[in-house]
């Protein structure tokens, strides 16, 4: 071989330096295919149903309980595709081939803006008109006016801890974000693992630090951003464990890893189900810690590249009807947005353990959001959603 | 009639044979054409794309890609201390773990090569072989529970009074090391199996000690195949983001690519070029070690 070709390193210096070339050359070339048009057409009349449904949704809102019955009745057939963060159905719906999607607020502001989605006609869900009317016209599904979605449900998030070793039962998130507090938990400390918990500390120093003069804890300006990344630095080295996925948290706190931390729902029923000493916030704290807490409303949206949108507006009627709502709230467990739900819940005090006809609670609640530039009044002086992943990465280190 | 059908159908297979017949490289070509094609498109044109993106940005508004030329992210690598700290982690853990499976690699694969009986040889193969059919993921919790809080390592240190690591860069450094050690053992057991036993002796006849042996014969022949099994452990090891993820709070290479990749896909593509350069360096200064003399 080495007699044949008698410069091996050459020649593979050759490739490599002509594969750059074409690189830079196609990477200069490819030109702008903007394709974002932002706030098509709605929907005029429903008319036939087509036959199936694409959806993309957060797990344990399309299950067969509700989705065969609306197959029955509709004879759309549903194809769903379950994603596990907002990221992911960001990028689905770009793909063009789903109908409709469960998004939360910090994926449907980028599904707006990047033209994917389209405003919603909700003359044409009928259902649309009864929906808690503190979940309407919110800045996470309403754009330039238009609704962009139907209200799915709302929660918040929790704070947890282990009710042996953590004494007395904590008020406050400072347990987890007093440094001098969370000192005492080193090492047991569980936090979201995402660029959104930012906003959990901004909430913290919305309280406790009033001069900073943060009111809605995604739009933040250079200082207050810094403040709040600054904390989430100093929380670092306390932290056991940050989580993504339910079950990593659920098994971190039923052998002791971890003692306190933020959670869902999901992780705080699984583990009160297998016997393990945890507890959050209670009712005569109003279920929040003092400072509030960060939380999720979620929209169905339809594609602006629906193949199906006949279908998807039965499906958006079908899913916040009232017998519907309440299955699917009570089987996930969070606030159903369809007011008349609350007379079709099994557990009939499910409305009120989860505060679904309480708007005062949710105004302690913030829903996530997606970080953009303009703070809402088009000031531009916020931190958009790159900064926050940026961010991220560096108080992770 | 029949016949005669059958004879223009041989016929063109025979002209197919005639074409093909005295012509090598016209056989090579077309034996080849869909492999390579495949390696040309599927591997390196879809790795071109990706480290094309490099190039690109986005747009903050829409998150929509921008299509042309500019440095930005690699601007950010190289200014951000964050990033630096993180190849810099990367890098040492993976050779760490190189190093590691190395040192436990050889002896198995010497006695496999050199000192086994053939059963053995067999038993020892399966042994190597039977934990890399198993899921990785499977492998990877069952270290998280052996690590973790009153696992099987905290129980088996307490009577010494010693605590186990827990989850941070010790444990991603032991569950590296020990799901890439398949790939060391396997071709240094390869490469001494090629070295002549008659080389060994001849050198204990020549009065060599058994030290020298090692030092002077064996070793400088196996070093290639070390090489070649350290490019599958280093490699592993600077792609991996799960294993960080799950035992452990700090982020790897691999683990900032997976965070951007669904909203700033070009800077997760520059980051993606991380390990490449790494990895032909890597190469670089093995070829000057010589350990490409003996392919």
């Amino acid at each position: 071989m080495r007699n044949r070709d008698a410069h091996p390193a050459r020649t593979a210096w050759l490739v490599i330096a002509g594969l750059l070339a074409v690189m830079l050359l196609l990477a200069g070339c490819g030109g702008s295919d903007d394709s974002s048009g932002g706030g098509g057409e709605e929907l005029a009349k429903l008319g036939e149903g087509e036959g199936q449904v694409s959806l993309i949704s957060w797990a344990g809102y399309v299950e067969p309980e509700w989705s065969k019955p609306f197959e029955q009745k509709t004879g759309c057939k549903v194809n769903n595709k379950v994603a596990g963060t907002s990221d992911e159905m960001v990028q689905l719906m770009r793909s063009g081939q789903y109908d409709g999607v469960s998004a939360s607020g910090n994926a449907s502001a980028r599904l707006v803006e990047g033209g994917d989605v389209d405003p919603v006609n909700v003359s044409l869900v009928p259902n649309y008109k009864t929906i808690f009317s503190d979940l309407k016209n919110q800045p996470y599904n309403t754009f330039d006016g238009k609704p962009y979605g139907i209200p799915h449900g709302r929660g918040a998030n929790l704070l947890m801890w282990n009710s042996d070793d953590v004494t007395p039962a904590p008020t406050s998130w400072d347990v987890m974000l007093d440094p001098k507090k969370a000192a005492k938990y080193k090492g047991r400390i569980s936090a979201y693992d995402d660029p959104i918990y930012i906003a959990d500390a901004a909430v913290y120093l919305k309280a406790h630090q009033p001069d900073l003069g943060i009111e809605n804890p995604y739009e933040l300006n250079e200082e207050q951003f810094e403040a709040a990344v600054n904390l989430l630095k100093e929380q670092r080295p306390l932290v056991g464990e940050y989580w993504s996925e339910a079950t990593k948290q659920i098994a971190a706190f039923a052998n002791g890893d971890s003692e306190v931390g933020t959670t869902w729902q999901y992780q705080y029923f699984a583990l009160q189900e297998e016997g393990k000493p945890v507890a959050a916030s209670p009712a005569s704290q109003g279920f929040l810690p003092k400072e509030g807490a960060t939380g999720w409303s979620d929209t169905w949206m339809i594609s602006s590249q629906a193949k199906h949108p006949n279908c998807m507006y039965m499906w958006m009627d079908w899913i916040v009807s009232p017998k519907v709502n309440a299955e699917v709230a009570e089987f996930f467990g969070e606030a159903p947005a369809q007011s008349k739900a609350c007379e079709q819940t099994a557990d009939k005090q499910f409305c009120s353990k989860y505060h679904a006809e309480n708007p005062g609670f949710w105004k302690r609640v913030y829903y996530w959001e997606t970080p953009l530039a303009d703070c809402g009044d088009g000031s531009g002086d916020c931190k958009d959603y790159n900064d926050w992943v940026q961010a991220w990465t560096s108080i992770k280190g | 009639m029949a016949t005669e059908a059958t004879a223009e159908r041989r016929s063109a297979g025979h002209r197919l044979a005639d074409l093909f017949h005295g012509r090598p490289r016209l056989q090579v070509g077309a034996l080849l054409a869909g492999p390579v094609g495949w390696l040309v498109i599927g591997y390196l044109g879809s790795l071109l794309v990706l480290l094309i993106a490099a190039f690109w940005t986005v747009d903050p508004l829409s998150g929509e890609l921008v299509h042309s030329l500019s440095f930005e992210n690699f601007e950010t690598l190289f200014e951000e201390p964050v990033y630096r700290s993180i190849v810099g982690r990367t890098v040492l853990i993976a050779a760490l773990v190189t190093l590691t499976d190395a040192v436990l690699a050889f002896p198995i694969a010497f006695y496999m090569a050199k000192l086994a009986s053939r059963r053995g040889k067999a038993i020892l193969i399966v042994a190597i072989l039977v934990p890399l059919w198993s899921s990785y993921l499977v492998k990877v919790l069952s270290w998280r529970t052996m690590l973790g809080n009153g696992g099987v390592i905290d129980w088996a240190l307490e009577p010494f009074g010693l605590h186990g690591p827990g989850f941070g860069q010790t444990a991603v450094w032991l569950v590296m090391s020990y799901l890439w050690l398949p790939y060391m053992i396997l071709p240094i057991y390869a490469g001494l199996e090629r070295i002549p036993d008659s080389l060994i002796s001849a050198s204990e006849d020549l009065g060599a000690s058994p030290f020298t042996t090692f030092r002077r014969v064996i070793l400088p022949l196996a070093f290639p195949a070390v090489v070649a099994g350290s490019i599958f452990t280093f490699a592993l090891t600077l792609g991996d983001y799960i294993t960080p993820r799950l035992v452990s709070n700090d982020q790897f290479i691999g683990n900032v690519i997976f965070n951007n990749i669904s909203n700033n896909l070009p800077l997760a593509s520059a980051l993606a070029l991380v390990p490449i350069v790494v990895m032909v360096a890597y190469l670089l200064v093995a070829r000057r070690l010589g350990a490409f003399e003996h392919l």
